[in-house]
């Protein structure tokens, strides 16, 4: 209403009906798009270029003060979390060293098994941006992308176990989903027994279900879960969480098993990606290869 | 040319503020009674200079808040442009309009706005219970007098700086 009138009247020739049904039109179709499956990862990878500052600036005030706690803290805090530090790492050390005669071990027997023997995962680590995503859906950004070759469908883990994997990649960011998700399962088996099940989110990031095993199935309040690797996402061997609550319901075919997730999903700040053996790339070559052999 | 430039700084940082509240961390608590407040910002900037700030406006702060929120890519784009549509069309009635009336108006905006959210996550297969949209909904009916103070303030402050 301030704007000089040769400015408003320029913009009234489109007619305001005609310009809401075409963009209208437009944000239904990216919905439509963006539903249906995956051809606008590029579009959302432009636009998430554009409020990049925006989620520096959110991210700014938590990182500044996480800074300043640490830049603050007494020398004597310091002095002693150091010396901790250093008991761990020693500790460490040891059982290292006895790991490295286990690892031996371990691809030797399975070199007479003819079974092939796990290699090192790659990790890089990335930190879990201070931004809230949809709060009904079990969702996180990491400040790693695209530039750090980040794939979708990569696993996370941290200190504790398995925390989830990537479902969008951008080009400084990355969007995950936590394992308790209720969209999403790992594939694991009790670490007792081997039992092999699917672990479900239940949007409660304290809690995971097995709703797949039977009454009959040897599960046991307290049985660790490790990721079983099968389904290719996430690597072998990795904690998951631990069962607190086995219901054996005598007129349903099915347990209801509550698990505990290993790690600390709703206080993580830094996770670790990972690059398993079977990461996708590859074994686009080797089929690759496969092909043109003969 | 500068005063066009010059009077694009205020409304586009009110635009920044409301996405950085939009996404700032908080507890539980306080994320489920969020206020849209992308939403509110654009309703007021579309009654008070709806020739500036129109459906493109609408449409960029839409796409916005959905690729910060992770949101289905058009979903909040496409609600607030149906707002701001009913905005343009009934901004000369409003405008006049004493504040009882006008945040009566911006009640039924936003339980559109949260309305089609809803809808689209419906249909997306996203299914979230209408009774967690309904704070959001009142906190941002509750908040439209400050948010109208707050910006009037910001407004008038540029304008006179402007004519200066």
């Amino acid at each position: 209403m301030k704007a000089p009138g040769g400015i408003g009247g320029g913009r009234e020739a489109p007619s305001i009906g005609l310009k809401f049904l075409l963009l209208a039109a437009i944000s239904l179709g990216f919905m439509v798009i963006d539903h249906r499956n995956d051809h606008l990862s590029q579009v959302r990878q432009v636009f998430s270029i554009a409020v990049y500052p925006i989620e520096i600036a959110v991210n700014l005030p938590f990182k500044t003060w996480r800074w300043a706690t640490i830049s603050l803290a007494e020398r004597a805090t310091l002095l002693r979390e150091n010396s901790e530090l250093k008991n761990l790492q020693l500790r460490y050390d040891v059982r290292l060293q006895r790991m490295a005669a286990i690892e031996a071990e371990n691809v030797r027997l399975r070199a007479m098994l003819d079974s092939s023997a796990q290699i090192d995962d790659r990790v890089l680590v990335a930190e879990i941006l201070a931004v809230d995503l949809d709060p009904y859906r079990q969702r996180f950004s990491i400040n790693r992308g695209l530039q750090d070759e980040v794939y979708v469908g990569q696993a996370l883990l941290d200190a504790n176990g398995v925390v989830g994997q990537i479902v969008g990649v951008e080009v400084f960011t990355s969007e995950a989903v936590l394992i308790s998700d209720p969209d999403h399962a790992v594939p694991v088996s009790v670490n007792r027994n081997g039992l092999r099940t699917i672990a479900v989110g239940t949007g409660d990031s304290g809690s995971l279900r097995l709703p797949y095993l039977t009454n009959s199935a040897d599960i046991e309040t307290g049985d660790l879960l490790v990721s079983s690797g099968l389904g290719g996402v996430f690597p072998s061997g990795y904690p998951v969480g631990r069962v607190i609550e086995v219901e054996r319901r005598p007129g349903q075919s099915f347990a209801d098993v509550i698990v505990k997730p290993a790690s600390e999903l709703d206080r993580d700040r830094e996770v670790l990606l990972v690059w398993s053996e079977e990461d996708p790339d590859k074994q686009y070559d080797e089929t690759k290869l496969v092909e043109t052999d003969p | 040319m500068r005063d066009t430039a010059n009077t694009l700084v205020w409304p586009a940082s009110t635009f920044m503020i409301a996405l950085i509240l939009s996404v700032v961390p908080m507890p539980d608590v306080a994320v489920a009674i969020r206020p849209p407040w992308p939403a509110l910002v654009m309703i007021y900037w579309t009654l008070v200079a709806p020739e500036r700030f129109g459906l493109m406006t609408a449409m960029a702060l839409g796409l916005a808040v959905d690729t910060l929120s992770g949101a289905l890519l058009g979903q909040n784009a496409f609600a607030m442009l149906i707002i701001t549509y009913f905005g343009l069309k009934f901004h000369l009635r409003l405008r006049f309009s004493p504040i009882s009336q006008t945040t009566i108006t911006v009640f039924g905006m936003l339980l559109v706005y949260e309305f089609i959210l809803f809808w689209v996550d419906g249909v997306a297969g996203r299914t979230v219970p209408f009774s967690e949209r309904w704070m959001p909904l009142l906190i941002g009916t509750l908040l439209w007098p400050l948010v109208l103070e707050v910006l009037d303030r910001i407004r008038k402050h540029d304008q006179a700086r402007i004519e200066v």
